[in-house]
């Protein structure tokens, strides 16, 4: 029984944190940037939106939106940093990420923002349905499902946004300036631009699922960012070794979604079979790096069998 | 068409690798002029056309398309009124996009970008009709992507892209150079063509001498950043790669035979 509420808590879990992998996988993969401040754009939607809930009661809806901006804001200072002031990629991310810690905790007023009692977007949904009890499940479990359900129509909303808006002009644009920017620039397009735009759009995602997690999880913290990319990477890089080689855009975005879910999955199954949480990270680092030499283990293993 | 004035230019100043590539360049181009430049290492080629492109910036000088001044218009902002192709095969198109997606790009070249599709369905009619000219078989493989196709392959997309939408200038920098014999054959005829046809006003660099004389109406022929020599029409179609060399010793008094301009 354990073990089954831990997968469903890994799939709701899996579904508000895939956000954060398509917001990586913008700046990452699509723009060829490697951008840190996702770390602390992630943290900085959950501040937000657990200081507009708590201290000036906004509707949790709203607190996601206002996240939302303020991680935007955080991707064009380091768009800015990068483009304007022409610091190196990495360096202008970990600049912005140095400087969102003070912020958050600024934000905050302190390290953490519990959500006791507070109206979240879960106990809302929550509040739509029958009691657990009328249900014939524990509370606990309608708890998950709704994050669940919560999780699942984000996240789809924003992968059918992401697919529209990368087919568009600019979003062509977007995706041209990260493969070949001299190209791009000979086309007439103000490559600055459109690099800035990737960032504001992956840090915006990323702050948005900062929002997701923190109302699922009942909490904001500082230092809830800390690893948010590798976690993120990680959900790209299974997705991409599930589904090999996806043929179109959406089937890339949703390989990603489960990515994030069948991550969570292996996390509660080793956690289940009794891994030290400190040792998290460890495993997490461990297991992309799988994922990310199965293709050269594959062809490795085809070499050694034609030379035998 | 194009005016280049007193154009001076310097890499590296003050340091140890100061070179002054550009020395007080003067060019005028008349409309539907095709231009060959020929020179040595260093003669400032690339750089003329760099700063034409607005890669760079001259530190003296006007740059004049059609009367306006672009000498200080960003690379981006001046993309509008020129056709560019690398010499490296790889620098004009997208790889991971598709042959279609890149015709797209350089449809809308000049144009505001906004929320509108990518592509349209009756610009992929059009992108097949224009590959077809290329006699490449590429109009079959709209949906390929780019950097799937042979350095020739991508050259000739990168000329269809910029001549898409007709260009004031064709700015061609030794686009061949990367080429074997044969695709460089084919791709030099591609260019005639599409110039011809669109009555295009073109600059092309080459180190060939023999292409620089048999394709274009006007030669000239660079040394330490100026025009040493500048020939045109029927006294320009009886040249020969020996009138070339022997030119070029007269005038710079120095050695410009390097293997690679004899043997080609």
């Amino acid at each position: 029984m354990n073990i089954v509420m831990a997968m469903f808590g890994a799939v709701s879990q899996g579904l508000t944190w895939a956000i954060l992998a398509l917001g990586v996988y913008i700046t990452f993969r699509i723009l060829d940037f490697a951008d840190m401040s996702c770390e602390g754009s992630f943290a900085l939607g959950g501040s937000v939106s657990a200081v507009l809930m708590v201290r000036l009661g906004w509707d949790p809806f709203l607190t996601v939106i206002a996240a939302t901006l303020a991680g935007m804001l955080a991707g064009y200072v380091t768009g800015f940093l990068h483009t304007k002031l022409k610091i190196p990629a990495i360096l202008s991310g970990i600049l912005t990420m140095i400087g969102l810690y003070s912020i958050n905790l600024r934000i905050m007023g302190q390290a953490n923002t519990p959500l006791l009692g507070q109206r979240t977007m879960i106990s809302i949904g929550k509040g739509l349905l029958p009691e657990a009890a009328e249900l014939g499940i524990l509370d606990s479990t309608l708890q998950t499902w709704v994050t669940m359900g919560i999780g699942l129509v984000f996240t789809v909303a924003v992968i059918g946004l992401l697919y529209w808006y990368f087919g568009t002009e600019v979003g062509c644009c977007i995706r041209a300036t990260g493969n070949n920017e001299v190209m791009v620039r000979a086309q007439g397009v103000n490559t600055d631009h459109m690099k800035i735009l990737g960032l504001v759009i992956s840090n915006g995602l990323i702050a948005l699922s900062g929002a997701l997690v923190t109302q699922s999880q009942g909490y904001a913290d500082v230092k809830m960012g800390v690893g948010a990319i590798v976690i993120g990477l990680a959900s790209i890089v299974i997705g991409e070794v599930l589904f090999l080689r996806p043929r179109n855009f959406a089937l890339r975005l949703f390989s990603i979604m489960i990515g994030s879910i069948i991550y969570r999955m292996i996390i509660a199954v080793v956690l289940q079979l009794g891994l030290n949480t400190d040792d998290l990270k460890l495993f997490t680092a461990i297991v992309v790096t799988i994922a990310l030499s199965i293709p050269a283990l594959k062809k490795n293993k085809a070499v050694v069998r034609k030379r035998s | 068409m194009l005016k280049i004035s007193n154009l001076y230019k310097t890499f590296n100043p003050n340091t140890v690798n100061e070179k002054q590539v550009l020395n007080g360049l003067n060019l005028e181009l008349k409309d539907g002029d095709f231009v060959t430049v020929i020179g040595g290492n260093g003669a400032g080629k690339s750089t003329m056309l760099n700063m034409i492109a607005g890669v760079h910036y001259p530190d003296q000088g006007v740059v004049l398309l059609d009367g306006e001044d672009i000498t200080y218009l960003p690379e981006y902002k001046r993309a509008k009124y020129l056709g560019r192709v690398f010499q490296d095969p790889m620098m004009g198109t997208a790889s991971n996009m598709e042959i279609q997606e890149n015709l797209a790009m350089a449809y809308r070249r000049g144009k505001k970008r906004g929320l509108g599709w990518g592509i349209t369905k009756e610009e992929k009619q059009l992108y097949t009709e224009k590959l077809k000219i290329l006699d490449l078989g590429l109009e079959t493989r709209l949906t390929s992507k780019a950097g799937l196709l042979s350095g020739g392959q991508r050259q000739a997309l990168t000329l269809l892209m910029a001549a898409l939408r007709k260009p004031k200038l064709l700015l061609l920098d030794e686009h061949t150079a990367a080429l074997d014999p044969k695709t460089a054959q084919k791709v030099l005829e591609l260019t005639e063509q599409i110039i011809r046809q669109n009555s295009l006003t073109a600059l092309m660099v080459t180190h060939n001498m023999k292409n620089a004389i048999q394709y274009g109406n006007r030669l000239i022929m660079m040394y330490d950043g100026k025009v040493i020599y500048d020939v045109s029409g029927e006294e320009k179609k009886q040249l020969q790669v020996s009138d070339l060399l022997e030119k070029f010793q007269s005038v710079s008094g120095g050695e410009f035979a390097n293997d690679r301009m004899i043997l080609s």
